[in-house]
This record gives structure tokens, sequence and C-alpha cells, in this order.
């Protein structure tokens, strides 16, 4: 069976669940190479455990150092020698730009955002807001497909990863973006955001109290989520902001409390399995996009909800 | 110092977005339009402009007639000049080409600063800008959220889920910037006027030594199969809160998707 290379993401120092889907998703084509930047044997028993047959460690200090560019330089040795099926990687903002840059040193062609994956490595894309499905295969060179978050529930496969470090040259040409200083941002303590099951997200309408928003997430378990409108707003950080220039998020519910849902905020969240919308705008179009509508005002109806979703929980 | 700007021209977001025959976007459906993510690059160019002396702002668009109107909106806004890259055996071009076509248009416009958008907004892909720099062979600083040039450096931050850094790069180099970098201004009427003298050129494949062959549906190295509307959601359930009967809908909608 031939080997797809999966680029395996950490935060600190945890395989994220992405990578588990990209891990599964793989399996449909051949078998997993994980690469992992860094020293991969601490990750290598949870990458096994869902089907890396190989955990590939790309070691070198400019990885660290520089952006984006040594990723891909030293993935595309990786590449060249193992000449995999795919290379399958998150779609997030640094994996799209490993991908893009990967892409041209091999000279392969490239999917960005695949919500699907098939045996014979043809993709879905959700495009335009999700108002259209595309399907596309690449058919030039190692197919280089990032895939979005949630595009499948991980499944587990138990095998023996191999450890091993791949020799890998970081040149001079990489070496051009320096990271000169990283601040750390200090966590909310909720899931991630593209990747939760929940996310409940507060827009103009909160008024700037997000509080009813963040007590109805923790209730659920869920992510906060913000529009761009209470973002721009100062009201919530940036990095929390869902929709065409935030994050593209896929959650089995998406609870949207106080948005109105422009076409910016529904390119980010119009894929989600089941939609929430709380507004007291009866003709606010989020609600066109709604298996639950409540025309209502969100300080109450969240509290509300908050309170008997614990009670339920006794 | 020249500022070399990547616009796109793209479909209006706000319209009928859709697919052509031959499964590329569809030109037609809709009005197009600068794009907007690529306002913030031109409004970051015109800032370095005008803090610094001898900076100058070259707006460069690829794409079909129509995109002229994408290089008019940034020469309203205050470029300087334009290029138009436009030759018909570029359309339905991929992201690979486009990069090639546009790293070719940059090695013959010799800025010192590329400055693009984080992404454009129909595809979506935000691979462009790193594909450039690859060809090049330049530094990439993407995904600014703040942008400095200073002493031939050009310093971003950018902001990753986990931490906030602080990237450099020496010049020539792509930077990219978000939304976050800053309000894009309205062209003044005097920019409107003024923008009717501006020079644009128009540069075709032929004046970038790129073989008309490598280049456009054809040649792309990934192929669409199909394209589909998504069908029409049905209409959900739309309560009133009157009675706290909203709370309630809400909470049992939640035990019946099994989310409590």
């Amino acid at each position: 069976m031939s080997d797809v290379v999966v680029v395996a993401e950490l935060a600190d120092g945890h395989v994220t669940k992405p990578t588990l889907e990209l891990l599964t998703l793989a399996r449909r084509i051949g078998s997993p190479v994980a690469v992992v930047f860094g020293d991969g044997a601490s990750v290598a028993p949870t990458l096994g455990e869902y089907g890396a047959t190989a955990v590939l460690s790309a070691v070198d200090p400019a990885l660290e150092e520089y952006l984006v560019a040594p990723k891909a330089e030293a993935l595309a040795q990786i590449v060249a020698e193992r000449s995999p099926a795919a290379v399958l990687i998150t779609s997030s903002a640094e994996g799209k730009e490993i991908a893009g840059r990967l892409a041209v040193k091999l000279g392969a062609g490239l999917i960005t955002d695949a919500t699907d994956l098939a045996a014979d490595g043809s993709t879905t894309q959700s495009v335009f807001a999700g108002n259209w499905t595309v399907r596309a295969s690449v058919g030039h060179g190692v197919p280089v497909v990032t895939v979005k978050p949630n595009a499948v529930a991980p499944e587990p496969a138990p095998t023996a990863a191999a450890v091993s470090e791949a020799v890998v040259t970081i040149s001079e040409a990489s070496k051009g973006a320096r990271i000169v200083k990283s601040e750390p941002k200090s966590a909310s303590g909720r899931p991630e955001l593209t990747e939760a099951a929940i996310v409940v997200s507060g827009g103009r309408g909160t008024g700037g109290d997000f509080a009813a928003v963040e007590a109805l997430a923790d209730a659920l378990g869920a992510a906060v989520g913000a529009s761009r409108a209470a973002v721009d707003s100062g009201w919530y950080p940036h990095a929390y902001q869902v929709g065409q220039t935030g994050k593209t998020v896929s959650p089995q519910l998406y609870l949207a409390a106080g948005i109105s849902g422009a076409i910016q905020h529904r390119a980010g969240m119009q894929t989600s399995k089941a939609i929430v919308a709380v507004n007291k705008d009866s003709e606010a179009p989020i609600f066109a996009l709604a298996d639950l509508g409540v025309v209502g005002d969100l300080q109450t109806v969240l509290p509300a909800v908050t309170e008997q979703v614990k009670a339920r929980k006794g | 110092m020249k500022i070399l700007v990547l616009v796109k021209h793209v479909p209006d977001a706000t319209g009928e977005r859709g697919f052509a025959a031959d499964h590329t976007v569809d030109r037609e459906a809709t009005d197009g339009l600068l794009s907007e993510l690529d306002e913030y690059a031109v409004e970051q160019a015109l800032r370095v402009a005008e803090d610094g002396d001898g900076v100058e702002v070259v707006v460069l668009t690829v794409g079909p007639d129509d995109a002229a109107d994408a290089i008019k909106r940034a020469l309203q806004m205050g470029a300087s000049a334009g290029i138009h890259v436009l030759d018909e055996a570029i359309a339905g071009s991929d992201a690979l080409a486009t990069s090639e076509i546009l790293a070719a248009a940059v090695r013959k416009a010799e800025p010192d600063l590329v400055l693009c958008g984080m992404a454009s907004t129909d595809g979506a892909m935000g691979v462009v800008p790193v594909m450039v720099a690859e060809r090049l062979g330049w530094p990439a600083a993407t995904l600014g959220a703040t942008l400095e040039v200073a002493d031939g450096v050009v310093t971003i931050r950018r902001d990753t889920d986990t931490a906030s850094l602080t990237v450099e790069a020496n010049l020539p180099a792509v930077v990219s910037v978000t939304d976050q970098s800053g309000e894009a201004r309205y062209p003044s009427m005097k920019g409107i006027l003024s923008a009717k003298k501006k020079p644009v050129e128009t540069w075709e494949l032929s004046d970038l030594g790129i073989d008309a062959g490598s280049v456009g549906l054809d040649a792309a190295w990934s192929t669409v199969a199909d394209t589909t509307p998504r069908p029409p959601k049905e209409a959900g359930k739309v309560v009133s809160d009157a009675d706290g009967a909203g709370a309630t809908a809400l909470v049992e909608f939640l035990a019946a998707g099994k989310f409590i």
C-alpha cells in the first residue's frame, strides 16, 4: 500500500484533533506516514493509535525561527524521498501556506479546504459561502490537499508507529522571514474554535456584553465565537471571529446570538450541521439558515437556556 | 521605494455567485469589484507612501477586461499607476499558474515590496502570496495585522491561535495583510478625478516570457469534476420568546440533538 504523508499539528505538545481526522482520511487512500516538525517520539503513540505506520521527526532550529518556508522545504525533501500517493495538511493559516509552497516546489497540483476525501484522492469542497459544492481531483504530481477541521470523525486504527528522524537540510533561501518575537496568548480554557463540536457566537446584539454567550458556551462545553461587527467594535478578540476574514467553523451545532447573518459571517459557518439563531429582529437573514430560530432578546433567552442545561446535567 | 500591490477583481459576494459550464467562476452572472481583502493591501501601501519619501505605489492585476475596474478603484484610492496582465490564454488558470504569471510580472515590474491581501473573496485559498514568494525566492511575511517598513526591513505582527508573532524580512519581500491592518479608505472626489489621468499598462503573456500553453484551464493541475449549488435549506422552526417559550424550545432542540 502506498504512503500518504500527513503533516501532524501539535498544540502544547499534543496532537490536535484535525491531525487525527487527517490520519482517518489518509487510511482511505493508503498507509499514513506522519511528519512531525520537532521530536515525534512523545506523540508517536497517539499518531499510531490513529493508524500512522511511521512517524518522521524533522528537527532543525530553523523550523521554529523562521516563518513557514523551512517547514515546506523539509516536507518537500521528505516527499521526494517517500513518493507518497498524496500529502494531507490541515487547513489552518500555516497549513495552507506550507501546502502552497510545497505544491510549487514539487510541481504538483493543490486543493485547499477540502471537506471530504475519497479513496481515489478526489476531494469535495464547499465554496461561495457554502452555497456550492465542488468535486475535484489533482491530475499532476503528488496531490497536495489541505483539509478543513471536522471533515470526518477521528477513528482509531491502532498500529505500532515506527519513529525515525528524517534528514532535512534547510537552505538560506528559506530563512527569510525571521520570527523575532513570540508572545503566547492566554488560553481561554474552552475548546479550540475550529475543532469544537458546538460553537456559541455573539454579535452586535450582545451590545458588547458576552457574559451570557460565554456562560452558555461553558454549560455546553462549547467554543465561543464572535461576528465581525462584535470584533470590529472591540468587544471580542479577532482570534474568535467567525466569517470570511476570521475562522471557518463547521461544528455539529452553531448557535448564533445577536448575529444578523451577513454574507461575510455566513461564509464562516454555513456548513455547520445544525444552526440555531437567537435574534430580536425577526427579519434577520440568519433565520433563513436556522434549523431553529428564536425571536427574542439573547440576554433573556441565553441565561434561561444556560440554567436549564445546567439543571439537566445535574 | 516601489511597492507593487497585487489585486484581484472578484464577483460581488453579496450577489448570486456561481460557476459557468466549464466549472470556472461565472464572471457574468454578478457584477465584479476589487476584492475587499485587497483594499486593505492598497491601504497599507498608501500609508507607507504617505509616511515616507519617494514611495511609488503601483497596482497589478491578472484578469479579463473587466478586471480593469479593480485597478481603477485602487488608482482612485491613491495608487499612482496600474498594470493589467491581460491575455485570453490565462482564463481558467489555477493558483499555480496564476502565481507563475504574477511572479513573472513582479520580476518585470522590479518592486522593492510586494503587498497582497490575505486571500481573495472568491477562491479564498490564501496561498498565492507564498506561492509568488516561493517562485521569486523572496521572503514572505504573511497575514500581517500590522505593517511597518524601515531601513530596508519590513516588520509585521502575525496573530496565530496560540501566539502573537513579530516577523521581520529584508526587502525585497512579499507581504500579505489582514483586515485587522486598518480600515481601507474610500476614494475622494479628487482621487476619482485624478485616477482618469493615471497610467495603466497592459502586459500580455509574451511580455512576461510565459508560454500560453503552460497556463489556463487546460493546463491546470487540478480538475473539477462537477459543481453543484447547495439545495435551498428547508425553513426551520421559528419561535417567539414570549413567556420563555424560546428558551424551552431551544433546550428541547439541544436535547433532541443529544447536545445535552
